[in-house]
């Protein structure tokens, strides 16, 4: 009888971290992976299809859900697609509240892989620390929006209203007394930016806390040095974009060499990696968070000194002001058809792609100038980053296997769509 | 601007009267004959005045019913979002499969291999073949499925719909039992309705 020494295993979908429902296919020689064929879809929820059938406006929160965890730069790049179709400018109050949350996610989306990637290969703690600021950020995602997570807060033409000049207070409950609430509401008495102002400070002094976490650790180091190492032209030919991409070294950030919105007037840097490799990454997206920090309380500086509109006047895109709308016979007509039809968006096609925290997605808008899109075409980076498991994962042991997809940062929402 | 002048000026000398060329809010669209679709990719790629380094993206177009009329010309398109980051450019290069019953173009692996998974889909969604792919497999949809779902032909609904029978004690498949509806109306304006613009 031979001994059979090759054999395949079936990874997921229902596994810790399998970051959602990845089934992985793989072939294992021991445990050397000899190749590894990721099913994907099972989370496909056809968002592309059905934002044919819904007018612009409506698919909006469709793309709150694709990925989940950065929920409003996928709005940000629907949005863009729009408004280069109509050819319609943004209020500036407007791009610099859309840039101010898009660094919110970055930290939001950064904080939950780097939460998470530790939490798969072994150090508990990190989880814990993370998502007790992912809390904070949320609350503020809750100010302005009124949801956690699926906010649906940028439209075509702005932001759907200005930030609140208060924060949501926590009150006295049976199991929290005076004093635990005074606590809770210390930074939460000023506006919604006032929060954010304290929340920036505080920020610095945890991500060195995180750095003390990981960083030198030495398990750390061992599980993710020199695992996965992609070089920059093999970074390039398989579509990575985002830290996958500057981690192996390529200086490429579509808000320094695209700008769209205000991000040519903020000062910020992009961390480059050298090796290319799980812990380059992870050093790649640290940083990445503290600059993310930096642009926010530029945007915060910004937003006190300059109010004003943050909707177009646009009536035949936005809503016009209630107020309005009772006594004036036009903005009660634009607002029915707006409610009633849409948007119509000309005819056209348009890629906009914004540096979304996982890398580049953009969203391809075909208009034939109906009040719903022809056709959509979201790219995913996360896509682009899973098809090449197979030649990452390839020699590495079954155990690293794990350590790829925490770095790849996996989110199935926009994978599958 | 500049840049995307440059590059629609240099694809107009290196290409002569290869497809038709169009620029459109800042963004160059070149629809070239499927014939020289690989050639002309790996020429992108290859050569220095263009050197797109990244395949970003695929993506398989249905033009049925496009402005609620009849199309007239092939139905299945494929368009590629190419970026180069030397010149710092994109390009969108597009082709049509010429036959809309059997629609083959070829397949990309070769040149960007990132376009693997792109063509995967673009075969799951709309069922175009990419001639060369290696494994052209369904990505996305479940194992089994029948049909294309992004073509405008397919209904939203789908045709057939899972659920538990408590008999059989087991996952069955049955035709869908939802009405297909539509909340709003798909509407397109005729040229200056409202004498707007």
């Amino acid at each position: 009888m031979t001994e059979i020494k090759s054999f395949t295993i079936n990874f997921g979908p229902q596994h810790p971290a399998a970051h959602g429902v990845l089934r992985l296919i793989l072939e294992l020689e021991g445990e050397v992976v000899k190749r590894a064929d990721p099913h994907i879809g099972l989370l496909h929820r056809a968002t592309e299809k059905l934002a044919e059938t819904r007018t612009w406006i409506q698919s909006v929160p469709y793309m709150d859900r694709l990925d989940y965890v950065s929920m409003m730069c996928n709005e940000h790049a629907y949005c863009l697609a729009i408004e280069r179709l109509l050819g319609i400018e943004v209020p500036i109050r407007a791009q610099y509240i859309r840039v101010m949350f898009d660094e919110i996610t970055r930290i939001l989306n950064h904080l939950l892989n780097i939460g998470t990637h530790a939490l798969d290969i072994g150090a508990m703690t990190m989880v814990l620390y993370t998502f007790r600021e992912r809390e904070d950020l949320m609350d503020a995602y809750e100010a302005v929006s009124g949801a956690r997570m699926h906010a649906a807060y940028y439209r075509p033409g702005g932001v759907y209203r200005d930030l609140p000049d208060e924060m949501p207070k926590y009150e006295v409950s049976p199991y929290k007394d005076a004093k635990q609430v005074k606590a809770l509401n210390r930074a939460r008495e000023g506006s919604l930016l006032d929060f954010l102002e304290d929340f920036c400070e505080r920020f610095e002094g945890y991500l060195d806390e995180y750095h003390t976490l990981l960083t030198d650790n030495r398990i750390w180091k061992q599980r993710t040095v020199g695992i996965g190492v992609v070089s920059p032209e093999e970074a390039l030919a398989w579509g990575f974009t985002g830290p996958m991409l500057r981690g192996s070294g390529v200086a490429w950030d579509l808000r320094k060499k695209q700008p769209y919105e205000v991000y040519d007037r903020l000062e910020f840097d992009i961390p480059v990696g050298k090796n290319g490799d799980c812990y380059d990454r992870y050093l790649v997206r640290m940083e990445e968070m503290r600059q993310s920090n930096r642009i926010i309380k530029q945007c915060i500086d910004w937003l006190r000194k300059n109010p004003g509109p943050v909707m177009t006047d646009n009536y035949k895109v936005a809503p016009p002001p209630r107020e309005r709308m009772k006594t004036g016979m036009e903005e009660l007509i634009h607002h029915f058809k707006l409610m009633s039809e849409g948007i119509h968006v000309p005819p056209g096609e348009v890629y906009a792609a914004v540096e979304h925290p996982k890398g580049e997605f953009g969203v391809y808008a075909i208009s034939d100038g109906a009040n719903k899109p022809f056709r959509l075409k979201l790219r995913a980076p996360g896509f682009a980053h899973l098809s090449a498991m197979d030649k990452m994962a390839r020699g590495h042991l079954l155990a690293d296997v794990v350590a790829i997809v925490g770095t790849m940062d996996i989110v199935f929402g926009e994978i599958d769509r | 601007m500049k840049r995307t002048k440059a590059l629609a000026a240099k694809i107009e000398g290196r290409f002569i009267g290869v497809g038709t060329l169009q620029l459109h809010h800042g963004e160059v669209t070149w629809t070239v004959p499927v014939e020289c679709y690989p050639k002309v990719a790996r020429a992108l790629r290859d050569e220095p005045d263009f050197s797109f380094e990244q395949l970003i993206d695929l993506s398989g177009i249905d033009y049925l019913n496009y402005a609620n009329r009849p199309w007239e010309g092939p139905r299945f398109a494929v368009a590629v979002h190419l970026l180069s980051l030397h010149y710092n450019v994109r390009l969108r290069l597009k082709t049509f499969a010429p036959d809309d019953d059997w629609p083959v173009v070829p397949s990309l692996v070769e040149v960007w291999p990132s376009a693997d998974w792109y063509e995967r889909e673009a075969f799951d969604m709309f069922g175009i073949l990419f001639e060369g792919h290696p494994d052209l497999r369904r990505i996305l949809t479940d194992y089994g499925f029948v049909g294309h779902p992004l073509r405008k032909d397919f209904p939203v609904t789908g045709y057939v719909e899972m659920r538990y029978d408590p008999e059989k004690g087991r996952v069955i498949y049955q035709p869908v039992t939802i009405e297909p509806r539509e909340n709003t109306p798909r509407i397109v304006r005729e040229a200056h309705y409202g004498k707007v613009e």
